[in-house]
């Protein structure tokens, strides 16, 4: 088969933005913690354990909606946990994020196992889906209907979010007092601003955002939770968000790259390429991204020396 | 409001605003930085605050605005006792000060940093058109001339300044403190600075200018306190003092001290310094074509206010900073290019001026230290591994030599007191029989037996032929120790002097503060390489 008679087509587009709406949620939980000026590594942790979340609260509730939302109610209460150690107890933000990120890739698998008796999947239970949405008229016109139209409702939802974001950092108070915080703390903190208290709210914004990002993965991309996987999609999300100079628009479009190599990587595993390789794709394009990106901020960082 | 302001301008100085009585304050490592201070400022005046570096006026500043706690001592605002335990409080209080590092977001507009805390809104939205237009008429009333929507990452330092100061009117602030604001500003900049201070004088605002530049505070200020090593050495109505008086009670020496110094022949050039420059990332001309030779055998005292570009010089000669143009020679060897292992080959050593963090490892016990620099010595162990019992006996002998009082060598190094630290970096530097020491605020904030100790170490390796260079603020220590001196100011080399018993110290001061300068060929003459 043809590789380009695979990737020029609509079906193909549809893909792309399929992979990278959970990628929208991470960068954004990114961006909010980030303009706080915290390094918070945890967006995965959250991430993972909002899918899981969102599957064992759809199931007991019988309610696709309900889990969702006691999901992302969990996923806040974790972060919640994670700012403490990181803000009030000082822990090693960095550290304090690694270890999060293990903890909960062993207790997700913990706590399925302990629902359902299995370590790998959560085939047996009986969790819920959320639903799509075709886009009246447009759905019926060919090509772009089978693009844009038809997708899980989170997708449609991440277009509003991204939105939300971007009024709440640069169109409101919050947003104001968030950003001279992240750049000078000091300077915040003399005009009365607590400094603690802000990086806090930002760590439960961003642990509610990235659990919409796990509940698509779990409840929509597939209907089960599986161990492990957001396979990193949150590291992803920061560096869409480092790429996109921590704008919710610019890591959009950082988003919309990685998704893009995402879906390249599905689609040509259908092909006789080694599947070990095609998984890498999707990572190599963020280390390039990274190292594009560094570089070239480097360059206009430098300083010109007034040598005479 | 408009009326009251108004009536405020109208009467002259007013009463006593502020009045702090007795401040005392002693930091954790024993310093005292203030003793039994008062300073009174009335109400609408611009009251100077003089005073060398480390003479406590930042102190006191920082006890005012709630950065620190005093140990003893009151403060008195508009006639009520207050207690000041943060900067939060004293903007409560009215008092506003503007940093010499500015505490600004760069990604911010002007006008943001300037409202953020209390900005306009509607409803959750912050409204940036009404935050602009606020701004907008508060520079306006007195004449700033800024760009409120202008991101500060755009702006000059100049108008940084201003936001800062915009900042405070914001916050109807009283009591403006200002920390050295010209040390960063072009001559014209400070003329403008100085309009719009005097008209927010007129505007019943008082004023708190720190400086030790003399012919500022001559031009600006309405009365002056000076200090001096912590102490209050009086307030004068600018209109009693001359510069020279001036200059006398900022650095006056009280204590004279006889240090034993024996003549010794200078011999060749052992370190060349050629047209150094250095630009900070203010891009200010921190060091300015600075020039001059070190003798074998010579102690060259390089005598300055602080900030002058002592530090940067330093820096680059010992291989710190790389300068943006120039050359620094060793025994006629070009060591520009060298990295700071290499210099310490050719036989340079570095007392840093910031001990703590350069001058030792802090965690680590004295005898690494007193090894760090030399940890590859064939001496001290073989190709792999450290040989302890010789590492420990020369840590005893240096310590013994040096009389560093601890327990045992395994002490870290963070549990003694400042002056056995500094014996402790001392000893190692001189350790390796240096040729060419570089000594930056040797004795800066230690106890006496420490400094004497010091000093006399000094001039034994200057009798051992080793070049010393001595940059120091303490007046004492640069005359009574140098055989010859370098004065610098603002990052230049202002004068020359071969023999520094000709110099007397208020000569010397008006050096310093830049009162009296030699030509460029007097200087040119002086330190030109004669081998």
């Amino acid at each position: 088969m043809n590789v380009a008679s695979l990737i020029f087509t609509p079906k193909f587009l549809a893909t792309i933005i399929r992979m990278t709406t959970p990628l929208i949620y991470a960068m954004l939980a990114a961006v909010i913690v980030n303009r706080a000026g915290v390094m918070n590594l945890a967006v995965e942790s959250t991430m993972l354990t909002g899918a899981l979340l969102g599957v064992l609260f759809s199931t007991w509730t019988k309610s696709a909606w309900l889990g969702f939302l006691l999901a992302i109610i969990g996923c806040v209460l974790l972060s919640l946990a994670i700012g403490y150690a990181a803000f009030v107890l000082k822990a090693d933000e960095s550290l304090n994020g690694v270890a999060f990120n293990l903890m909960m890739q062993g207790g997700t698998i913990f706590i399925l196992y302990l629902v359902t008796g299995s370590k790998g999947m959560s085939n047996d239970l009986q969790s819920k889906v959320l639903p799509k949405w075709d886009i009246p008229i447009i759905k019926d016109i060919p090509f772009i209907g089978t693009v844009f139209s038809g997708h899980y409702l989170l997708t449609y939802i991440a277009v509003i979010m991204v939105i939300f974001v971007h009024v709440l950092i640069f169109r409101t108070k919050f947003g104001l007092r968030l950003r001279l915080v992240g750049e000078n703390p000091q300077a915040a903190e003399s005009v009365g601003i607590n400094s603690q208290k802000m990086k806090m709210i930002a760590m439960c914004l961003a642990g509610g955002i990235s659990a919409i990002g796990g509940c698509f993965m779990s409840m929509g991309y597939v209907s089960w939770f599986q161990s492990g996987m957001t396979a990193g999609r949150g590291f992803i999300g920061m560096a869409s968000s480092t790429l996109g100079g921590n704008t919710p628009l610019g890591g959009s479009l950082a988003s919309f790259l990685f998704g893009t190599a995402d879906a390249i990587a599905i689609t040509l595993s259908t092909l006789s390429i080694p599947g070990e390789f095609v998984t890498m794709i999707p990572y190599v394009v963020t280390v390039i991204g990274l190292v594009v990106s560094s570089s070239l901020s480097g360059k206009a960082g430098k300083r010109k020396g007034d040598k005479k | 409001m408009q009326e009251e302001v108004q009536k405020i301008s109208n009467t002259k100085i007013g009463d006593i605003y502020l009045s702090m009585k007795g401040i005392t304050k002693v930091y954790g490592n024993g310093v005292l930085a203030n003793n039994q201070v008062d300073f009174e400022v009335r109400k609408g005046e611009i009251h100077a605050l003089m005073g060398e570096n480390g003479a406590g006026k930042s102190t006191l500043m920082k006890v005012l605005f709630g950065n620190e706690l005093p140990d003893a001592g009151t403060i008195t605002l508009d006639g009520k006792e207050v207690t000041i335990d943060s900067p939060k409080t004293a903007v409560a209080l009215g008092i506003g000060m503007v940093y010499q590092h500015f505490n600004l977001a760069d990604s911010l507009t002007i006008a943001e940093n300037i409202v953020v805390g209390s900005e306009p809104n509607e409803g959750v939205f912050f409204d940036r058109d009404n935050a602009i237009k606020i701004v907008n008429s508060l520079a306006e009333r007195y004449g700033f001339n800024v760009k409120a929507d202008e991101l500060v990452r755009n702006i000059s330092v100049c108008q940084k300044q201003k936001t800062e100061i915009l900042k405070i009117l914001f916050r109807d602030s009283q009591l403006i403190i200002l920390d050295e604001p010209t040390a960063v500003l072009t001559p014209q900049e400070t003329d403008e600075l100085f309009e719009q201070l005097k008209m927010l004088k007129d505007n019943g605002y008082t004023i708190i200018f720190i400086s030790h530049k003399i012919d500022e505070v001559m031009r600006l200020c309405d009365r002056v306190t000076i200090m001096r090593a912590g102490r209050h050495m009086g307030t004068y109505d600018i209109s009693d003092l001359t510069a020279r008086d001036i200059s006398r009670l900022m650095v006056g020496r009280d204590v004279i001290q006889n240090i034993e110094k024996p003549d010794h022949p200078m011999g060749k050039t052992v370190l060349k310094v050629d047209e150094l420059n250095f630009y900070d990332k203010h891009n200010v001309h921190v060091v300015n074509n600075m020039s001059f030779c070190l003798h074998k055998g010579e102690i060259l005292g390089v005598a300055g206010v602080e900030g002058s570009g002592q530090k940067e010089m330093s820096e680059i000669i010992t291989g710190l900073l790389p300068p943006f143009s120039g050359k620094v020679f060793f025994e006629g060897e070009d060591i520009t290019e060298e990295d700071i292992a290499g210099r310490r080959k050719h036989g340079m050593s570095h007392i840093h001026e910031d001990r703590m963090t350069y001058g030792a490892a802090m965690n680590e016990s004295i005898e690494e230290n007193l090894i760090s620099i030399r940890n590859e010595d064939p001496d001290l162990g073989s190709k792999l591994f450290l040989d302890r019992k010789k590492i420990r006996s020369l840590a005893e002998d240096l310590i013994k030599r040096f009389s560093v009082l601890c327990k045992s060598p395994d002490v870290p190094v963070k549990m003694l007191s400042g002056g056995n630290m500094q014996k402790v970096v001392v000893a190692r530097e001189l350790s390796v029989s240096p040729k060419v020491i570089i000594a930056n605020q040797p004795t800066r904030g230690i106890d006496v037996g420490a400094v004497e100790l010091i000093h006399k170490t000094l001039i034994e390796a200057r009798e051992n032929d080793c070049g010393v260079l001595l940059i120091t603020s303490d007046l004492n220590e640069v005359l009574d120790l140098s055989d010859s001196l370098i004065v610098l100011h603002g990052g230049k080399i202002v004068g020359y002097f071969r023999d520094v018993k000709k110099l007397t110290e208020e000569e010397l001061g008006l050096y310093m503060l830049g009162l009296k300068e030699q030509s460029e060929a007097e200087i040119r003459e002086a330190v030109a390489d004669e081998d």
